[in-house]
């Protein structure tokens, strides 16, 4: 522990020092979550280049940092900790599965864990950003290797996460089959000719679209922070 | 009414579960944009948060003079305690607009930290019932108390405990009225406080066993020179009959006793069988068989014998005496331990033993005739005794009498304490894994219990907005919903989302379950991220990967079984490599199963076991 552990921002955004956070995520692969809390502690930049940078108010920073504390006293999310956040939503069901995907996604500079920054900077695009900024994220969630397709392996096993979170207790009872006819029925739909059915972002962003009023769609899942307080 | 209380517990479980991550949701929500592209259905619309909640606003909490200050929320994460509900409101000071409690302020630093940590801890030099009252009165459950401070507490606790019930025992009348007469007879013997009989009947019999002592003592000692003769017989000889009196009285009030213990006994062939009463019977045995013998030289040898027996009567007084009754019981327990000093002791004499007789047999007129012999040179050596009666004459036996007599001083010093803190740690060790595994499971069926409480609550709000639906069709009027939680109508709105995605719908086993099992815990199921290990892996040991039909992964209550909690907290150890393997599993394509959730085991709080540890039988 000869590095200072704790790292202030500049003021241009850029990345934190790679050495804490290389040392985190090597607190993280071995250790548990006790030692964790003694090494490492992660500060974020400043309120008000937060609230520059995204969209949100002062005061939604503020609650939001503050739950973000609660739950994460070091500041940084390392996935277990994701996963079992996330667990608490979908509590019939393994949400493992789903949420390390989301985590690989939020976690933009693959460091195997997710700062306040990143966290808000995602939180404003999936909320406030535009259309194509929320499809780029959900390309990005199902594409997990990052090649620029999703292939149909690819979108079994987002499915079968997906499927995952229901859990047992569902009717009608979940098998492998629903899950095998539910990435067929997808992939009809892509109407991909291609033997490789690979999809690419065009295609997705079509799938995506379909007849459903897109913008609606996805704004039933933002949260508006504004009329909590 | 058992189904309203048991979906307000569900609701309370749900929403204390909920509250810690409620800064999550939004990017829970956000992040389920990932469900469009397959979705099978529209989305259901997003619920209208029209009513705002309340701001986050500070509280200022007067506790007898000290004032704690805490956010509103941080407050509401445990609904069913006092601070979280609306009870406080009772304690509302309105002139001040404080919170006003009279209570202990260093106490209530801890309940106050609870809220913010999600862990309670207990402070070692708190007395444990002054503890337990607070708690109550915050309605704040113990065992939510965390690992580091569990074991303190409960030991504490237990302690308290043990001295309450001695107290209750010593000065609790008799509550069953009138007792037969042999139950009177029984409770006098066993308690000579009870009644002033008993207490007679208490004296009576130790004077009586210390002059049957004294007698058998005094009637050894010489007595004194017989005028004409040189003989000096011992007392016993010269005041025959005057002894034999004391003799027959003494046995009279023996036998007497003991027949009126084995009839008022309430199980005699326990009392007979027990370690008194075959002290009783072998005090006495002796005068009557030296009754029954004749006058007879061959045999009145082994009547001497028998005589040796009398001295029995001694052990009588642990009756009458606590601390010999504590000795016993020391001993008792510590059997084990005792056995392997002898055995080891005894090792350590064969050897020197032989050793000794070797290098000392070839001396003329040595008293090292046999190995046995050396024996007693061996034990007077090594116990540092050292008589003198036997001693080495060659050089080599007084050098192995020397190396003797060092390991001696090793061999009888160096085990004991060893030995019984060896004793007194393993004892530990074994109360300490029974306290943890206690706790363990206690915790792993709340986690279990949350869960099946937040899945109730939200097939319950579903069927609510169906019949709200309904009632709005038929034209009636609505039903008063406004004080849902902002929060608990996102949280359902998402799962509602996920059901449309998947095109299944989320089921319950009966809501009955809960109610019975939900008696025995907590209402406030900690979850701060210190338990999310456990919890996490409980998850994915739960979920192990097979196919289960619906009926088997609906089961109901069974049978807790130690077997299978160990193998579920084994596999809770290993469970962060099978979470990893989770996803490699995923990324490779073989054949998608689905993680089933295995509510096998609805175990029972083992809060029964402390009473079984209390109780210790001294006799």
């Amino acid at each position: 522990m000869s590095a200072p552990l704790i790292d202030s921002k500049k003021a241009e955004p850029k990345p934190p020092q790679l050495s804490i956070l290389r040392q985190a995520s090597k607190v993280d692969a071995e250790a548990g979550i006790l030692d964790h809390i003694t090494i490492t502690r992660y500060k974020p930049e400043s309120l008000e280049s937060l609230c520059r940078n995204t969209k949100f108010t002062k005061r939604e920073i503020q609650i939001m940092y503050r739950g973000f504390k609660q739950e994460c006293p070091t500041g940084i999310v390392n996935e277990d900790t994701f996963k079992h956040v996330y667990g608490q939503f979908f509590p019939q069901g393994d949400s493992s599965a789903y949420s390390h995907y989301v985590f690989k996604t939020l976690d933009k500079d693959n460091h195997g864990c997710i700062t306040f920054e990143e966290f808000l900077h995602s939180l404003s695009d999936l909320i406030y950003g535009s259309l194509e900024d929320k499809l780029q994220w959900v390309f990005n969630l199902y594409d997990q290797n990052r090649d620029g397709f999703v292939s149909r392996t690819e979108l079994a096993t987002m499915i079968t996460a997906i499927y995952d979170m229901m859990g047992a207790k569902t009717v009608p009872p979940i098998d492998k089959f629903t899950v095998e006819k539910h990435v067929n029925d997808i992939i009809e739909q892509t109407e991909e000719s291609s033997q490789s059915e690979l999809i690419s972002y065009e295609t997705f962003k079509r799938l995506c679209i379909k007849d459903h009023q897109p913008s609606s769609t996805f704004h039933e899942f933002a949260t508006d922070l504004r009329l909590r307080h | 009414m058992d189904a309203e209380a048991c979906d307000m517990m569900s609701k309370r479980h749900a929403a204390s579960t909920m509250a810690s991550v409620a800064a999550w949701l939004p990017i829970a929500r956000a992040s389920a944009i990932g469900w469009v592209p397959i979705a099978q259905n529209p989305m259901p619309q997003s619920p209208a948060t029209a009513n705002s909640h309340r701001s986050d606003e500070r509280l200022k909490i007067n506790v007898s003079g000290r004032i704690f200050e805490v956010w509103r929320n941080t407050l509401e994460k445990y609904p069913d305690t006092l601070l979280g509900s609306n009870e406080k409101e009772f304690f509302l000071d309105s002139e001040t607009g404080e919170y006003f409690f009279d209570r202990d302020p260093d106490v209530f630093k801890n309940i106050l930290n609870f809220y913010r940590t999600g862990k309670l801890h207990y402070p070692k030099n708190e007395c444990v019932s002054s503890y337990d009252e607070e708690l109550a009165f915050f309605g704040v459950m113990p065992d939510v108390i965390g690992d580091c401070c569990y074991e303190e507490y409960r030991d504490r606790k237990r302690e308290t405990q043990e001295r309450l019930i001695d107290d209750k025992e010593s000065d609790n009348p008799e509550a069953a009225g009138v007792m037969t007469f042999r139950e009177t007879m029984w409770k006098s013997f066993e308690d000579p406080q009870s009644s002033t009989v008993a207490l007679v009947f208490y004296y009576v019999t130790g004077f009586f066993i210390a002059i049957s002592v004294l007698t058998n003592v005094t009637e050894t000692v010489p007595c004194g020179v017989i005028e004409g003769t040189n003989l000096n017989p011992p007392c016993g000889d010269r005041y025959d009959e005057a002894f034999f009196v004391v003799d027959t009285a003494c046995v009279m009030i023996f036998t007497v006793e003991y027949c009126l213990r084995l009839y008022a006994a309430p199980n005699r062939c326990n009392f007979m069988r027990s370690i008194m009463s075959i002290i009783d019977v072998v005090a006495i045995l002796p005068y009557y068989i030296g009754l029954v013998i004749p006058e007879n030289d061959d045999v009145s040898g082994a009547f001497v014998t028998l005589r040796v027996f009398r001295v029995f009567r001694i052990f009588k007084f642990s009756r009458h005496s606590q601390g010999l009754r504590i000795l016993g019981y020391t001993l008792q327990s510590c059997a084990s331990e005792l056995g392997f000093l002898l055995f080891s002791i005894s090792m350590a004499i064969i050897i020197f033993s032989t050793i000794m007789f070797y290098a000392e047999k070839n001396q003329e007129n040595t008293k090292f005739v046999s190995i046995p012999a050396a024996f007693w040179y061996t034990i007077v050596t090594m116990t540092t005794l050292g008589y003198g009666d036997m001693t080495p004459d060659t050089i080599m036996g007084k050098l192995f009498g020397s190396v003797c007599s060092l390991c001696g001083v090793l061999v009888i010093a160096l085990p004991v304490p060893v030995i019984v803190s060896n004793f007194s740690r393993i004892l530990n060790q074994n109360q300490r894994q029974d306290k943890i595994k206690a706790q363990k499971k206690a915790r792993l069926h709340r986690i279990k219990m949350a869960k099946q409480a937040c899945n109730h609550a939200y097939v319950k709000a579903k069927r609510e907005i169906e019949e709200a639906e309904l009632r709005r069709q038929n034209g009636q009027a609505d039903l008063d919903t406004s004080d849902k939680d902002v929060f608990e109508v996102q949280h359902h709105h998402l799962l509602n989302c996920l059901e449309k995605t998947t095109n299944v719908a989320f089921t319950e086993d009966r809501p009955t379950c809960l109610e019975g099992e939900a008696n025995k815990i907590s209402h406030t199921p900690p979850l701060s991220p210190h338990d999310s290990l456990a919890s996490l892996t409980s998850k994915s040991c739960c979920g192990r990967k097979r196919r289960m039909p619906l009926s088997s992964s609906c089961s109901k209550k069974e049978a807790n079984d130690i077997g299978g909690e160990l193998s579920d907290v084994k596999i809770m150890r290993e469970g962060d490599d099978s979470a990893d393997n989770g996803h490699n599993h995923y990324s490779h394509r073989s054949s998608p199963q689905i993680i089933t959730n295995n509510n096998r085991r609805l175990g029972h709080s083992s809060n029964d076991n402390t009473n079984a540890e209390l109780h210790m039988s001294m006799l």
